[in-house]
């Protein structure tokens, strides 16, 4: 899957996508996987998992205020300065209930801070030192919800359609300079954010299924992975529809 | 609400689906509100993991392994990991599960709390007497840990408990140690009952692994195949790719039926019959051949199917399975999967425990309502005659009074119930 001897940072470790790549990764022989969490106890239980996976991989876990800046910088330039990073993996986030943000501004923003801000911040603060070393690969994730806003989650949406926008930014920066961005766009997945709508009775995806795209796309240094790949030609239609066709649709 | 089915797609229930996927979080996700009951890969049959109306716990994000002891062969991890995984984790090891049903497509949760077997239960017993320990979650916030050793009590409820004594969210397990994936396998045609037997006997000390498929259209004689396998030595030879194919819907009448049955059967002998003798097989085709069709369960049709698994004892094995066979072919019905196995003298360790010394017989039938239901009640008759008993895994439709006949130790397991938690299958059988 990587050749030997690479240094993989996955931020939002405890996401299900994540934790699912994450146990693609470390079936390689020699891998050094970063775990970023907020939760120390969910993040250990998730190295533990990898490390019974492959006992010979390096496994190291560290915690971090999401949301605060310094934060942010001091992780990073922490994982850094201690070698150079094959592919970082950018990958939490929060589905909010849309109604709430609508009827509380705090939710609203906590919602657009998690999903948008903070990744951001990291990739920012990644993609400098990447950029210097000219090697690597960072892989953000957005969403199918960022493609075009719609009543049932916009407020979400939103937020992924901002890294979109970053990403694409991003993508600019670097071209020609030997590092890669990747924006993965995974469609309704079955996780444990999701499992209100699964409960529902919402068809979701298999998280194993959608990581196994993931690895595949960052391995291809793919510009925009849609997982599964049928999305891609959904969200082109849904992208493209009228807006007096799109407006009398309960999607 | 969702509407979930079991194996045996009788029907669908609309349930409160709710996910367990951090352990820690468990205490709290389970506490008040209506009872439920935990649900793995629903791949019991009947009615064990469903709950109408209420709450089920789906336990198959809790999927983490805890920690692996290459030099001893302990494994713990989360109740919701896959015996399928722990073989792919464990095999490149040198360990395998020491115990496993014939599918690997289930929970270690669903597994201790079934208390399944496999086909080498005259050698190592059952599911649970190669577990260790477990963390058991009930609804009243406490986390109690029990094994064979601590907490015996609770151990002893909580293996083959059918989930009711609390939800089950680590375990660890004993492997066994395993050269690699091949086992030398055995096919041989037997054309009476008494000849399976005989078989089955002969094969105790040589075979690990003793079962037998059991021609249940061919007559009064009893002819089927018995097949046997034990570890084999390590070989470089290919894992075989295996065809993996998925049954797309559900047709609208069962396609195993009384005109599908006996051609099908009789070309499943001969076929068998053919290939008899000495092979080395892979372990995921001796031991899970029905794995690589996905879905199998759809072949019964939008009815969905009954599986009806007994045990009687030994002594009156034959006799019984013959009263059964003959019951059977009367009402015109068969079973394409019938499997036959006998049963080791050891102990279950649950005590609700389906295994214990004999022979047990697993039939399935389609469902075609108070047809079924009434054949069922006559081999019930003969299983109670001789004191045998049903296993619960498989079972959506058995009277209080088998149940209670059939398990002398349910008064103790009563008293290590969860009042939180309730299955259709707890109200049916126990009253609550």
């Amino acid at each position: 899957m990587v050749s030997q001897g690479k240094r993989i940072v996955i931020v939002g470790a405890t996401s299900a996508i994540a934790e699912h790549c994450a146990r693609l990764w470390v079936t390689d022989t020699e891998i050094e996987l970063i775990l970023v969490g907020r939760d120390l106890d969910k993040t250990e239980r998730v190295a533990a998992d990898l490390r019974v996976r492959n006992p010979r991989a390096t496994l190291r876990v560290l915690v971090a205020d999401f949301l605060e800046p310094s934060a942010i910088s001091a992780l990073v330039d922490a994982v850094v300065s201690a070698g150079p990073v094959d592919i970082v993996l950018i990958a939490h986030g929060a589905l909010p209930e849309q109604a709430s943000c609508q009827n509380d501004l705090r939710e609203c923003r906590d919602a657009l801070t998690v999903n948008a801000i903070s990744p951001v911040l990291f990739a920012e603060a990644f993609i400098a030192p990447m950029q210097q070393a000219g090697h690597g690969t960072l892989a953000i994730m957005g969403s199918v919800a960022g493609d075009r806003g719609r009543r049932s989650n916009y407020v979400y949406g939103a937020a992924k359609g901002l890294v979109t926008r970053y990403a694409q930014g991003l993508q600019h920066r670097v071209a020609g300079s030997g590092v890669a961005v990747v924006l993965i766009k995974p469609g309704p997945t079955d996780t444990p954010m999701t499992a209100h709508l699964k409960a529902q009775g919402s068809r979701l995806a298999a998280v194993d299924d959608v990581a196994g795209q993931v690895v595949e796309g960052i391995a291809r240094r793919a510009p925009v992975v849609y997982a599964p790949a049928k999305w891609r030609l959904i969200m082109l239609v849904i992208r493209h529809l009228p807006r007096f066709i799109f407006n009398r649709m309960s999607i | 609400m969702v509407a979930m089915a079991s194996w045996g797609r009788l029907g669908y229930w609309e349930h409160d689906v709710c996910a367990l996927s951090d352990r820690s979080r468990v205490v709290q996700q389970i506490r008040g509100g209506l009872t439920g009951i935990a649900y793995g890969m629903g791949r019991s049959y009947g009615d064990v993991c469903l709950n109408p109306g209420g709450v089920l716990w789906n336990t198959t994000g809790l999927d983490r392994f805890i920690h692996f002891d290459e030099a001893s062969g302990r494994l713990a991890c989360e109740a919701g990991v896959l015996l399928r995984d722990i073989q792919q984790l464990a095999l490149p090891r040198g360990w395998m599960l020491p115990v496993t049903p014939g599918t690997q497509l289930v929970t270690v949760g669903g597994a201790i709390a079934n208390d399944v077997h496999g086909k080498n239960h005259h050698v190592r017993g059952s599911f649970g007497d190669h577990v260790h320990g477990l963390t058991l979650v009930r609804t009243d916030g406490q986390t109690l840990e029990c094994g064979p050793e601590l907490e015996p009590e609770w151990f002893a409820a909580t293996v083959g408990g059918l989930g009711l004594t609390g939800v089950i969210v680590e375990a660890e397990i004993q492997l066994r140690r395993a050269e690699g994936p091949w086992l030398d396998t055995e096919t041989l045609p037997y054309d009476s009952l008494e000849a399976f037997l005989a078989m089955a006997d002969h094969s105790e000390s040589g075979w690990e692994h003793t079962v037998a498929w059991i021609d249940c259209v061919a007559g009064k004689r009893g002819r089927g195949v018995f097949m046997r396998a034990r570890p084999g030595v390590a070989s470089a030879r290919p894992v075989p790719r295996r065809r993996e194919l998925r049954v797309p819907f559900a047709p609208p009448v069962s396609l195993v039926n009384r005109w599908s049955l006996r051609p099908f059967n009789s070309f499943y002998y001969r076929l068998k019959r053919r290939r008899s003798g000495r092979a080395v097989a892979h372990y995921e085709s001796f031991f899970y051949p029905l794995d690589a069709l996905h879905e199998w369960n759809r072949l019964y049709g939008r009815d969905g199917f009954y599986q009806y698994q007994s045990v009687v004892p030994r002594d009156d094995g034959a006799r019984a399975v013959r009263a059964m066979l003959d019951e059977i072919a009367r009402a015109g019905d068969g079973s394409f999967l019938a499997v036959l196995k006998t049963f080791g003298e050891r102990e279950s360790p649950g005590m609700l425990s389906f295994p214990r010394h004999g022979v047990t017989l697993a039939l399935d039938f389609p469902n075609r309502g108070a047809r079924t239901l009434k054949l069922f009640e006559r081999l019930d008759a003969i299983v109670s005659e001789v004191g045998g008993r049903l296993y619960p895994a498989k079972d959506a439709r058995m009277s209080r009074a088998m149940f209670e006949a059939g398990y002398p130790r349910l008064d103790e397991f009563m008293q290590f119930r969860d009042p939180g938690i309730s299955s259709a299958m707890s109200r049916r059988l126990m009253g609550s």
